[in-house]
């Protein structure tokens, strides 16, 4: 049976099918669904680890004890996971070992655009990339398959036009794969250098094993059409050539690395002009050129952002594909862009339009909490990747002794378990004075409100022990934690000023769940009109339940969600919960 | 060259656009028909831009859609049809709510919220750059049903009409995507934004 499904359900469906015992990631768009998903099988049991690299080492554990695994990640995530992997690479597995990355050609939802083949080269270890779902199901199949026949971890590289589109997939039936015995064999798995030496012997040979295999397999297909162009793709890309020149002689390459040199030069011999099409990196290019084939590829398509098929038309046909006139909305002015923001009754809120008002230096994190940076609030310095809001911010106050006193963190509960700790544990050591903001809004909400160990639940439900983030900072050496309500507003203020300046690390737990979390009936918030003098100081807010119309200020009641932020913003007392007008 | 058809759906986070293309893809599906359906996740759901893009008939293959090349364009707020109009071939078909959503740059005056966006669409389709414009207030349409949450599927009752689809077809998809307690409601609306043109 047909059916439509992403490529993310796709990569879940394949990984059940193939008799996958075990799966673990931490979430991370475009990949967050692939687990959601695989944690609805119950014959696989699926977990949301603290961190990538966690991940990845407990998968590591579960396919050296025999079992079926596969591990999730964005791409990002890979940089967080690259030490297992690199040494990984040395072990080899017992059960198959899938490792997902999802990388984000035009960033979509990432803080970067990092091309994740290179990681395939620089680990040394297989990669696949599908072009819709029904390769995404079919490639994990072939990739833990791969996996057991050349002991080696496998990578399969999905991205965001991947793992969010969907496409007709036919479905079959699980087939159970048992766990293969466990035998301990240290020489194998202990890498240490008397070990490693011979492993990496073993890596290099089963690379031109897997380069024979690259010749050979399926995943990589000759499509002869006319042939005066002829083009190398994988992925979406492939999607994408077909679109703009359905003419043309086309290589798949389903196995990105290592490439198939034979097929390579069959098919440059087949056609007159060659053409390398590929989003990021000139990886193809690079290693095609090598092997003394001329081919186009980077001198024509961009190395950032997404390549489509107008432009592959234009520049490989020498026309756009449609020629039409745009439909222009206004020809004078842009139409006013709609940014994400925070939602109504969000907890981040009022902690950034404190930070803002204190004029601190506030060393950021991702998170939701990002969107702290945004108009009107705009108060973060700066923001690197998970966990660099603790660190950097020891660093600001190192690297100028004139911000001391000054630099906020602010780091979130997923993210201070995904990597904060430790860079909280490097302030206490140091000596550091950061004042640490923990916006524990008791969930992991950007990636869509996934569970973590501050939460009591399990991706698949099951109650656990629910960390104490208080009790882990003050274990952590930080002598000064207080917790503080984020909707209290004068708490909050006094607590943050009295804590920047602390002559020592200082910790602030601001608490509140979620606000898209809380399904309890709601009282917007209204204004008196008598008592508004239109000053808009509310409208530094940034909440988009407020609005100013001419003179006045307006709620819109159904988005607002009566956080009564506002209302103790408010210096003239006209905001007031509804309700509560006559109190 | 197989005719495809090419839909770009898009509104505000919230505004339940996937739903939307999810019933659309049901009824596609239940026509045998090949189909990719493409979404932005992510940043986007808070309270952002939403776009998702629908292409359908005997093969696909791009998932998403370029500019001028849309056949229909729903969008379930006016700034966001006027934004993503661009896609829109010359000639095609935008069905679109005008409802208005203040984005934050207008709601901190940063920026103005466009005052003549309906008169400005009603022109292009005077001079036949729109081939077909239909436009309801699909909010206003779902709270008469009693359910503003089923905009979405108000306004879907519109490109219902326009598609070559029967309508009942939409009704066995809305059955199959929509909860069974939403459902009641939902139809209403449907029908509703179906005769509402
Ligand atoms: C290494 C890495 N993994 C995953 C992500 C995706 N991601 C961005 S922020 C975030 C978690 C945010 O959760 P939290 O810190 O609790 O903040 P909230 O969004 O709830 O405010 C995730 C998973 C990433 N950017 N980098």
């Amino acid at each position: 049976m047909k059916k439509l499904l992403s490529g993310n359900e796709a990569i879940a469906r394949g990984a059940y099918e193939a008799g996958v015992h075990f799966a673990a990631a931490y979430p991370g768009t475009p990949s967050t669904e692939i687990l959601e998903n695989l944690a609805a099988y119950e014959e696989i049991e699926a977990q949301w680890s603290t961190n990538e690299k966690v991940a990845l080492e407990v998968g590591i554990g579960a396919a050296l004890a025999g079992a079926r695994v596969l591990v999730a990640m964005k791409h990002v995530g890979l940089n967080v996971a690259a030490d297992p992997l690199m040494t990984f690479s040395y072990l080899g597995v017992n059960g198959g070992f899938l490792l997902v990355t999802a990388d984000d050609p035009g960033m979509h939802s990432s803080q970067n655009e990092q091309d994740s083949r290179q990681y395939a080269r620089f680990a040394k270890l297989p990669m696949l990339e599908p072009s819709d779902s029904q390769e995404a199901k079919d490639f994990v199949q072939e990739a833990l398959r791969v996996s057991e026949e050349f002991d080696t971890p496998v990578l399969l590289r999905s991205s965001t036009r991947i793992s969010h589109a969907q496409s007709l997939v036919e479905v079959g039936e699980r087939r159970e794969v048992s766990i293969r015995p466990y035998s301990k064999d240290a020489a194998k798995r202990v890498a240490m250098p008397a070990n490693s030496r011979r492993r990496h012997v073993v890596v290099e040979e089963r690379l031109q094993r897997l380069r024979q295999y690259a010749e050979e397999t399926a995943l990589n297909r000759l499509e002869w059409r006319r042939r005066e162009i002829g083009v190398i793709c994988a992925g979406i890309s492939y999607q994408q050539v077909r679109e703009a020149l359905p003419e043309a002689s086309i290589l798949k390459l389903g196995l990105v690395y290592p490439l198939p040199v034979q097929l390579l030069q069959e098919f440059a011999a087949g056609v007159d002009k060659l053409y390398v099409v590929e989003e990021l990196d000139p990886f193809f290019e690079k290693q095609i050129k090598a092997l003394g084939i001329a081919v186009k590829g980077k001198e024509l398509f961009p190395l950032t952002g997404e390549i489509f098929p107008n432009l592959i038309a234009e520049k490989i046909l020498g026309k756009p594909l449609t020629v039409p006139p745009v439909i222009k909305a206004d020809s004078e002015e842009p139409p006013p862009v709609r940014p994400p923001v925070l939602c109504p009754g969000c907890p981040h809120r009022s902690v950034f339009y404190l930070l803002r008002k204190q004029k601190l230096l506030v060393s950021g994190d991702i998170g939701c909490y990002t969107l702290g940076a945004s108009a009107p609030l705009e108060a973060m310095d700066s923001c690197i990747c998970m966990g660099a809001g603790i660190s950097a911010g020891l660093g600001y106050e190192k690297g100028n002794p004139e911000l001391k006193g000054k630099v906020v963190s602010v780091i979130g509960d997923s993210t201070f378990f995904h990597s904060g700790m430790t860079g909280l544990a490097d302030v206490v050591y140091n000596r550091g004075t950061t004042l640490t903001l923990i916006l524990d809004n008791r969930i992991t909400a950007m990636t869509g409100h996934q569970d973590h160990p501050g939460t009591g639940r399990t991706l698949q439900g099951q109650p656990t022990v629910a960390l104490d983030i208080g009790a882990i900072c003050r274990a952590l050496g930080v002598q000064r934690v207080q917790e503080v309500d984020a909707y209290d507003l004068a708490a909050l203020e006094a607590v943050i000023r009295e804590e920047a300046a602390a002559p020592e690390p200082s910790v602030v737990i601001v608490r509140r769940a979620c606000a898209l979390l809380d399904k309890s009936a709601k009282t917007a918030c209204c204004i008196d009109e008598e008592q508004c003098s239109g000053c808009g100081l509310c409208m530094q807010l940034g909440c988009p339940a407020l609005a100013r119309e001419g003179r006045r200020i307006v709620i819109d009641a159904a988005l607002c969600v009566g956080c009564g932020v506002c209302v103790q913003v408010c210096k003239f007392g006209a905001i007031m919960k509804a309700g509560e007008e006559d109190a | 060259m197989p005719k495809t058809t090419s839909i770009v759906m898009g509104g505000v986070g919230g505004q339940g656009i996937v739903l939307a293309s999810k019933i659309l893809a049901q009824v596609i599906q239940d026509h045998q028909l090949e189909l990719k359906v493409s979404e932005i996740h992510g940043m986007a759901q808070r309270g952002g831009s939403v776009l998702t893009f629908v292409r359908y008939g005997t093969a696909v293959h791009a998932p998403l859609i370029e500019q001028r090349q849309a056949d229909y364009l729903f969008a379930l707020e006016k700034l966001e049809a006027w934004r993503l109009l661009p896609y829109l071939r010359t000639g095609g078909t935008l069905v679109c709510s005008t409802q208005e959503i203040k984005p934050m740059p207008v709601i901190i005056g940063q920026q103005q919220y466009p005052p003549q966006i309906i008169p400005a669409l009603e022109a292009l389709a005077a001079d036949g750059t729109l081939g077909n414009f239909l436009a309801i207030n699909a909010l206003e349409v779902a709270c008469a049903c009693g359910q503003p949450k089923a905009a979405n599927v108000a306004l879907l009752g519109v490109l219902a009409r326009t598609l070559e689809f029967p309508v009942d077809s939409f009704l066995h998809a809305l059955a199959a995507v929509v909860p069974e307690r939403f459902l009641a409601a939902n139809r209403e609306a449907f029908l509703a934004g179906f005769h509402a043109v």
